[in-house]
């Protein structure tokens, strides 16, 4: 477990953040830019002091206003990939990867496979000054990794990158949590990161945390649209990878009440897979609709509604089954709610347009988190 | 210009000889004042650095003064080191290497305060969280990415201290073969009839070894300036 509750005065600036998030997977730190994150995994890495409280990871306290304990930065044992990369500038890359290794212990990780693992490989001989950002990134994460920490701290790791390097990056971010199985607290204020990303969410709003729970559980509440964002608002849906059409380059993902059709998903079968489907890509029907475009029509139950933001409402409904509800929301106008008669018990059909869902939809995720808890 | 006359070069020894040995000895108190200046935050601390910079506005002389009153052999700091390492200043080649690295001293400091400074603490960081105590910080981070400014206080206290006057013949005299540097050298040459010959090449001389200094710290510090930049 990651156990943090701290507080911390910056100016006028007042962090009071307590969480436990599982010390397995990834778990993002979420909110918008001044609510937090950076000082609170600045804290968690010990470059900064909090005013009081308690940090401990895996059982280790790190720190402890109360105890007096405040381990060195150095002994902590966290990785920390910096979102502007932070390279040695007077080393070459194979300088920089190898800067954290331990001497004298047996090593877990090895150059060689940190190397292969990132597509280090060419660059081995470069300076960081020849590198582009995506490569200065990679070497960052290698260089973290190879001091073999315990947890993985990432502080927007791709936000100074542009959407091609990002997508370069995403990949290998995606293999450390799959293949190494290492922990990460991965900050991020873009949601479609986190979504790809993380299971764990953690929600930062003017130095408090607002909710703590996984990514589809915490995306799909109505109550907290205003801090996971009201634009790319939507339900993320778990599923496993069902099947897939090569003629016209579609899959099938499988969830509890249905399949969805979507855009070829380069996984094999079986994978489990996160989608993430924004509400403003999800139309409502009273009547099961023939002869339309939309290959996904879900007969579905309306759950909940949210005109707080009139004209638009947001609707919450349930797709799933009985035993396992599926949360859906579709982005309606209030016109819409009241021809519709939409009020929470309706059975409506929820229509979703296959090509909504791109490939930055999809995550894969860890279909048991917590099943790992040695690995730390 | 004819040859060196054995006189000559044996000035020019001493010079380059005191002028070494002054810097390599002060380097490493001047990194750590610099970095006590520029890094941390103690009471008395705009004292040290009053302190480190006052030979910068004091006459020579009184420098000088003050060095012989503290290491002359019967001072409180001189006649602690004879008594303890058998090593005395007075009237030698190495109060003269003091003398000039007392006054070669302030420009130094001011050199690499600057350097470190620009050094970009971020990076420690991060040299931090790979598991790098301070000590090690220090000198794999900071030390080399402050190289330039090392180099050039480096330099700059060299040139500094084969310039050295007024302290060092006030301190040790003006002693040949001892404490004789160029600059006294040139002293005594202006004090005799029929010595401005001498005198003229001996000038010419300083000004060579000012400039070879200067032009040898801007090409070190232009390709060391490339390394830290990350640039192969």
């Amino acid at each position: 477990m990651i156990e943090i509750d701290v507080e911390k005065r910056l100016g006028g600036f007042h962090l009071a953040a307590r969480f436990a998030a599982p010390a397995t997977g990834i778990t993002a730190l979420f909110g918008r830019s001044g609510a937090g994150k950076t000082t609170l995994v600045n804290l968690l890495a010990g470059l900064e002091r909090p005013d009081r409280g308690r940090i401990a990871v895996g059982g280790d306290v790190l720190f402890s206003a109360e105890d007096g304990v405040d381990v060195p930065t150095e002994q902590r044992r966290l990785g920390y990939v910096f979102q502007e990369g932070r390279l040695f500038p007077h080393y070459s890359v194979r300088g920089n990867l190898t800067y954290g290794r331990r001497r004298g212990r047996g090593a877990a990780v090895s150059v060689d496979a940190v190397v292969a693992l990132l597509g280090l490989e060419a660059l081995l001989d470069r300076r960081p000054g020849d590198l582009s950002g995506g490569e200065k990134q990679r070497v960052a994460i290698g260089r973290a990794l190879l001091a073999e920490p315990r947890l993985l701290l990432m502080d927007e790791p791709l936000a100074s990158l542009d959407a091609p390097r990002k997508a370069e990056i995403m990949p290998f971010i995606e293999r450390l949590r799959d293949e190494l199985r290492i922990p990460v607290i991965y900050v991020s204020h873009a949601m479609e990161e986190i979504m790809r990303l993380a299971d764990t969410l953690v929600l930062l709003s003017e130095g408090r945390v607002a909710a703590v729970g996984a990514v589809e559980e915490l995306t799909s509440r109505l109550d907290l649209r205003p801090l996971t964002g009201r634009h790319e608002a939507g339900a993320v849906i778990r599923a496993t990878v069902a099947g897939h059409d090569v003629t016209y380059g579609l899959s099938e993902l499988a969830f509890p009440g249905g399949r969805l059709r979507v855009s070829h998903v380069a996984l094999p079968l079986g994978s489990p897979v996160r989608a993430r489907i924004r509400a403003r890509d999800v139309a409502l029907a009273t009547t099961r609709p023939a002869g339309i475009s939309f290959r996904n029509i879900f007969p579905a139950r309306v759950t909940e509604i949210a005109a707080d933001r009139a004209p638009i409402v947001d609707i919450k409904l349930d797709i799933g089954t009985a035993e396992q509800p599926v949360a859906l929301w579709a982005r309606v106008t209030a016109r819409a709610v009241q021809e519709l008669q939409l009020a929470p018990g309706r059975a409506v059909f929820a229509l979703v347009k296959t090509v909504a869902l791109d490939r930055a939809s999809y995550g894969r995720y860890d279909p048991a988190p917590g099943e790992d808890d040695d690995t730390l | 210009m004819p040859a060196l006359t054995p006189l000559e070069i044996e000035t020019l020894r001493l010079s380059l000889r005191v002028g070494v040995v002054s810097v390599a000895a002060s380097l490493p108190f001047g990194i750590v004042v610099a970095w006590l200046l520029a890094r941390r935050q103690f009471p008395g601390k705009i004292l040290l650095d009053g302190l480190v910079h006052l030979p910068l506005v004091l006459p020579p002389v009184v420098v000088g003064y003050g060095l012989l009153v503290l290491f002359g052999r019967n001072g409180p700091i001189g006649g602690l080191l004879y008594d303890a390492f058998g090593i005395t200043f007075a009237f030698n080649w190495k109060g003269a290497a003091l003398a000039s690295a007392a006054m070669a001293f302030p420009l130094m400091v001011r050199a690499m305060r600057l350097a470190l400074e620009l050094v970009d603490r971020r990076l420690e960081a991060a040299a931090r969280t790979l598991g790098a105590g301070r000590l090690r910080v220090f000198l794999t981070i900071t030390v080399p990415l402050m190289a330039p400014g090392i180099l050039t206080g480096a330099i700059l206290g060299f040139a500094r201290s084969i310039s050295e006057f007024g302290a060092t013949i006030t301190f040790v005299s003006n002693i040949p073969g001892e404490t004789r540097t160029l600059p006294l050298a040139l002293y005594a040459l202006t004090q005799v009839p029929g010595g401005d010959r001498a005198a003229w090449r001996l000038a010419l001389l300083s000004v060579l070894l000012a400039m070879a200094a200067l032009v040898a710290s801007e090409l070190l510090a232009r390709r060391l300036d490339r390394r830290i930049r990350g640039v192969a």
